[in-house]
C-alpha cells in the first residue's frame, strides 16, 4: 500500500498564502481515542424471554428485534425455515395479508422478516409514538398465524420466479455454490434453493415448523432507540404470557460434507462479459482465540476501500469495480471469503494477483506505516459503527447470539492497538495459504 | 458564504463524537455534452486519484480513522467524509486541495476508465434488463440530458476520455462558486468557519456557470417500445412524465407512488399480485429528479400471462384512482409513511449532511425543514386532480420487455 510522504520540504513553491498544503494537519491518533460499548438494560418476561433495552438516541424513533431459534438450521426440508418466517405476515385467525400490511404501514412502520442459518427474525421500525399500537399486532403474528395455503402458493410460484431472474446473474450463483463447496449441500450453511424446493413446499410442514419454532419457540428480544418509559410494560403485556421460552441457539454442531475438488469453473451465462470470482476457506469462530487477530489482518487485505486487494486489482489494475475479502458471520464455524467481479477476459490474471497478495502477507511482515494506517482506520470505524442507537443494539445482537461479552469488544480493540506485524504474519502463515482455498469462477 | 463564493453550512450535532465534512457539487450527468455522457461519474473516481498537494486521498484520511464515498447522479456529485471529530481538520485539508486542483495523471485516468466500464459491465450489461433504462429514457427524452444515464450512454463515450476534456471539465465545474460544503456533528460553528476559511478561502473562483439545457417539450402523443432478450420473464414497464423535484406538484406526485407501490397494502400490490396473480412483483416509484423527472411501474409478469392482460389490469387500477381519488383512511397512511421515512433518514447524521447540502443547492437549505409540511398540505382533490393529468396516456412511455424463448 502507498502511504503519504512525510511532510515535503521541497515543495516551497506550490505554498500559498502562508498555509502550507503539503503538510498533513496534526491528527489524534484514533489508538489514542477512548471507546466503549455502551451497556444494554436487561429485563426478563414472566415466560422467561429476555428483553435487552438500548435506550438512546436523538430522535423519536425505535425498532423492537425478535431474534427466534429458527434459522435453516432447525428445519427437516429444505426452504421450511425461510418460507414459514415470510408468512408470518400473510394471515392470522383475525387478520388478512392485506389487512396485516395495512396495520402497519398506515402508521407508517415497518415490518420486516429475515431468515438466516441459525437464527430468524421479525424486526419493528416505529416512531416511538406508534409502538403501542403495533406490538399486540406482532403478538398476534408470532401466535396466531393461520399460513393460509393460498398465500403459500403465490409465495412459491412468485418465489419461482425470482429465482429464475437471479440464476442469470453470475455473482448470484457463484455466491451460493462457493458456500455449497465449502460446507456441502446438507448442510445449512451450503444448502441453496432449486425450483423443485419451492415446489415440494406444503402447508401441513410450515404450520408444524412455525408452531414448534415461532408459536412456542424460543426467542430474545431487543428493543433500540428513543424507548417509551412503559415499554418494559407494554412487552410484557404482550409477550410475557405466550408460550415463548427463553433463546437458547443451535445446540449441536453439524457435520461438514466439503467437496473434496478445490478449483472449480461454471459456465454461467453465453454472451456475459463479467466473471464473478470468489474464494473461500474454513476460518474458526468467533471464539476462537484467533479471530479478533484475523479481524486486523482481513482489513489489510480486503476488507477496506484502502485494502491491498482494492489497491491492487482495482486501483492499479483496472480488473475490477470493487474486491473485497470478510469473514463470513456463522455460530457454528466461520469462513474467510474474496468476491469480485471481474472482466470476462482479466478473471484469471485477477486470481493470480489475489494469490499474490496472500502470498505477500505470509512472506512479509507488514510496515508499521501500514499497520498505524490500518489501526486507526479500524478505530474510527468502530467508533462510527457505534454511532446510534440500532448501530449498538446490533453489535451487541452479534455478541450475544455468539455467547460472547463486553469482554470481546474490549479485548478486540486492545488488539487492535497493540498487535503486531509479526502476529500479523504469522496469522497469515497460518490461514493464508493458497491450497486451503475453494476457487471458484462463474462466467 | 466565503469571498470564493463557496456557501459553507454548519449542523451541530453533539450527541454524536464524529463528524462530517460534506461537499456537494452543482454538476450531474445532465451537464455533460451529449457526445461524451458518462463524464461527470467518471469525474468522480478520478477526485480519488491525487491532487495537487497530496498523492493520495484515502490514505491520509484512514490514518484520522476517517471513511469517505462520493456519488453522481443526473442532478448533483456529491463528496462525504465522516472521522472522529478531533480530526475534522484532516477532512478539510483533503477536501479543500482537490477543490483547488487535481493532480491529473495520466495512469489514474486510465486505471478509473478501465473500473468505470467495468462497473458499467457490471451493473448494466451483465444483469438481465440491465438495459431497460437505456431505452426507457432514451424513449421518454427525446432533447433533455436525462435522455442518457449517469454511467453514461456506452462505454466508448468512456473509453475515449482525454486528460483535457477532464481539466477542462474540472475548472468548469470544480469550482468554489458551484459548490456547497457542509460540516457536521460534534463540531463548533466558529471553528468550522474558521477552517474553513483557512483551507477553502484562497482557492480561486471560476467563471459563473449558468445551466441553459434543453427544457422537454410536452409529450403528446404516447410512445410504445418492445424488446426480445434473453431474460427469464416478460417484464413491464410504464412511465409519465412529472414534475420537477422544485414544483408545488411535486409532493402530490411523490405521494401517488406511494398510494400505487408503497408496501404490501399498496393498490397495485394488492390488486395485481395478491388477488389478480398476474405480476410476481409490481412497484411504483418516481426518481426526485431536479429537472421533470418520470413516474415509473415496473413489474414482472407471471408465466403465461399475455402483455396486454397486464397493462390492461394495470390501466384499470389507474381508472379507480382518477375516478374516485383517494379514502381519509389511505391518506393519512401515506403521509405517516413519508413523516417516517423522514424521520428515519434524519436519524443519520451523514444524511442530513447530504440533505442539507442538496436542499442548499435547490435553492435553500431551510427548506428541509418545512418538507413534512409540504406533504401534509397536499389534499385529496389534489391527488384527483393530479392523477389524471399524470396518468394520460398521451403522456406515457410504455416498454414491453419479452423473453425470448
Amino acid at each position: 500500500m502507498k502511504i503519504i510522504q512525510a511532510p515535503c520540504t521541497t515543495m516551497q513553491k506550490i505554498k500559498e498564502k502562508g498555509i502550507d498544503r503539503s503538510v498533513t494537519p496534526p491528527i489524534v491518533d484514533a489508538i489514542h481515542l477512548n471507546i466503549s460499548l455502551p451497556m444494554y438494560e436487561k429485563h426478563v418476561l414472566s415466560n422467561g424471554v429476555e428483553l435487552y433495552l438500548f435506550n438512546m438516541g436523538t430522535q423519536d424513533t425505535m425498532m423492537v428485534n425478535w431474534i427466534f431459534d429458527a434459522g435453516n438450521w432447525f428445519e427437516e426440508k429444505n426452504l421450511v425455515a425461510s418460507a414459514t418466517n415470510h408468512m408470518l405476515k400473510n394471515g392470522t385467525t383475525s387478520r388478512n395479508a392485506f389487512a396485516i400490511n395495512e396495520h402497519f404501514e398506515f402508521y407508517g412502520s415497518y415490518l420486516n422478516r429475515n431468515c438466516y442459518h441459525e437464527t430468524a427474525e421479525v424486526t419493528l421500525h416505529c416512531l416511538s409514538k406508534h409502538v403501542q399500537e403495533l406490538l399486540p399486532v406482532v403478538a398476534e403474528l408470532i401466535n396466531e398465524s393461520i399460513l393460509p395455503e393460498e398465500e403459500l402458493e403465490i409465495y412459491k410460484k412468485n418465489m419461482q420466479q425470482r429465482l429464475k431472474v437471479n440464476l442469470q446473474k453470475n455473482e448470484f450463483v457463484a455466491s451460493r455454490m462457493i458456500e455449497a463447496y465449502l460446507f456441502g449441500e446438507e448442510h445449512p450453511y451450503g444448502r441453496y434453493s432449486r425450483e423443485e424446493d419451492y415446489s415440494n413446499l406444503n402447508q401441513p410442514e410450515i404450520k408444524e415448523f412455525f408452531n414448534r419454532y415461532y408459536k412456542n419457540g424460543r426467542l430474545v428480544i431487543f428493543a433500540a432507540g428513543v424507548l417509551p418509559k412503559n415499554i418494559v410494560q407494554q412487552l410484557e403485556a404482550s409477550f410475557g404470557k405466550l408460550p415463548l421460552k427463553k433463546h437458547v441457539g443451535p445446540e449441536n454442531n453439524l457435520s461438514f460434507h466439503a467437496s473434496s475438488e478445490k478449483k472449480f469453473r461454471i459456465q454461467n451465462s453465453v454472451d456475459g462479459v463479467q466473471g464473478s470470482i470468489r474464494l473461500g476457506r474454513y476460518f474458526p469462530n468467533r471464539k476462537h482465540p484467533d479471530f479478533p487477530m484475523m479481524q486486523v489482518l482481513n482489513n489489510v487485505f480486503g476488507g477496506f476501500f484502502g485494502s491491498r486487494l482494492m489497491n491492487n486489482v482495482r486501483e492499479d489494475k483496472g480488473y475490477t469495480y470493487g474486491i473485497n475479502s470478510y469473514l463470513m458471520n456463522h455460530i457454528q464455524t466461520s469462513a474467510l471469503m474474496v468476491s469480485t467481479e471481474a472482466g470476462k477476459d482479466v478473471c484469471e490474471p485477477a486470481l493470480v494477483e489475489i494469490y499474490k497478495e496472500m502470498d505477500r502477507l505470509c512472506n512479509e511482515p507488514i510496515s508499521e506505516d501500514e499497520l498505524s494506517l490500518t489501526r486507526n482506520y479500524l478505530i474510527g470505524s468502530i467508533l462510527s459503527e457505534l454511532d446510534g442507537p440500532f448501530q449498538v443494539a446490533a453489535r451487541w445482537k452479534n455478541y450475544i447470539l455468539n455467547g460472547l461479552t463486553e469482554e470481546y469488544f474490549y479485548n478486540s480493540v486492545r488488539i487492535i492497538k497493540e498487535v503486531r506485524p509479526r502476529d500479523l504474519q504469522e496469522v497469515a502463515q497460518k490461514y493464508l495459504n493458497k491450497n486451503e482455498f475453494y476457487e471458484l469462477v462463474v462466467t | 458564504m466565503l469571498d470564493n463564493g463557496l456557501r459553507v453550512l454548519v449542523h451541530e450535532d453533539h450527541s454524536t463524537p464524529m463528524a462530517v465534512v460534506n461537499v456537494m457539487y452543482d454538476v450531474g450527468s445532465r451537464d455533460e455534452d451529449p457526445h461524451r455522457t458518462g463524464f461527470a461519474h467518471l469525474f468522480e473516481h478520478l477526485m480519488f486519484g491525487g491532487s495537487v498537494h497530496i498523492p493520495e486521498y484515502d490514505a491520509p484520511l484512514q490514518l484520522a480513522g476517517g471513511e469517505n464515498n462520493a456519488y453522481t447522479s443526473s442532478d448533483v456529485t456529491n463528496y462525504y467524509v465522516q472521522l472522529p471529530a478531533d480530526n475534522l481538520e484532516t477532512a478539510l485539508w483533503l477536501e479543500s486541495d482537490r477543490m483547488l486542483s487535481l493532480a491529473f495523471r495520466k495512469k489514474s485516468l486510465e486505471v478509473q476508465k478501465k473500473v468505470v466500464c467495468e462497473e458499467f459491465k457490471e451493473h448494466y450489461l451483465n444483469k438481465p434488463y440491465g438495459d431497460v433504462w437505456f431505452k426507457i429514457r432514451g424513449m421518454a427524452y427525446e432533447v433533455h440530458p436525462y435522455n442518457w444515464l449517469t454511467i453514461g450512454k456506452e462505454l466508448g463515450h468512456i473509453e475515449k476520455a482525454e486528460l483535457d476534456d477532464v481539466k477542462e471539465f474540472f475548472f468548469k465545474f470544480y469550482r468554489p462558486n458551484n459548490a456547497v460544503l457542509v460540516v457536521a456533528g460534534h463540531v463548533k460553528s466558529e471553528e468550522v468557519v474558521r477552517l474553513a476559511e483557512k483551507w477553502f478561502g484562497d482557492i480561486p473562483a471560476g467563471e459563473k456557470y449558468f445551466r441553459n439545457l434543453p427544457a422537454e417539450p410536452k409529450q403528446v402523443a404516447p410512445r410504445r417500445k418492445e424488446v426480445e432478450a434473453k431474460v427469464p420473464l416478460d417484464g413491464f414497464y410504464k412511465n409519465w412524465h412529472i414534475y420537477s423535484r422544485l414544483d408545488p406538484r411535486y409532493y402530490a406526485a411523490d405521494l401517488i407512488t406511494e398510494v400505487m407501490g408503497g408496501g404490501g397494502s399498496s393498490r397495485l400490490y394488492q390488486s395485481l399480485v395478491k388477488e389478480k396473480k398476474l405480476f410476481s412483483n409490481i412497484e411504483c416509484y418516481h426518481f426526485g429528479t431536479v429537472d421533470p423527472g418520470l413516474l415509473t411501474i415496473e413489474g414482472k409478469l407471471i408465466k403465461g400471462v399475455s402483455m396486454k392482460q397486464a397493462e390492461d389490469a394495470v390501466e384499470e387500477e389507474l381508472r379507480k384512482l382518477k375516478e374516485s381519488g383517494i379514502e381519509e383512511k389511505e391518506m393519512v397512511k401515506v403521509k405517516n409513511r413519508t413523516e417516517a421515512v423522514i424521520m428515519f433518514e434524519d436519524m443519520n447524521l451523514m444524511n442530513r449532511a447530504g440533505s442539507l447540502a442538496f436542499y442548499e443547492i435547490l435553492g435553500d437549505a431551510t427548506l428541509m425543514n418545512s418538507e413534512l409540511q409540504r406533504y401534509q398540505d397536499v389534499t385529496a382533490d389534489t391527488i384527483l386532480e393530479q392523477s389524471r393529468i399524470i396518468f394520460d396516456e398521451n403522456n406515457s412511455s410504455t416498454l414491453h420487455y419479452y423473453a425470448k424463448n
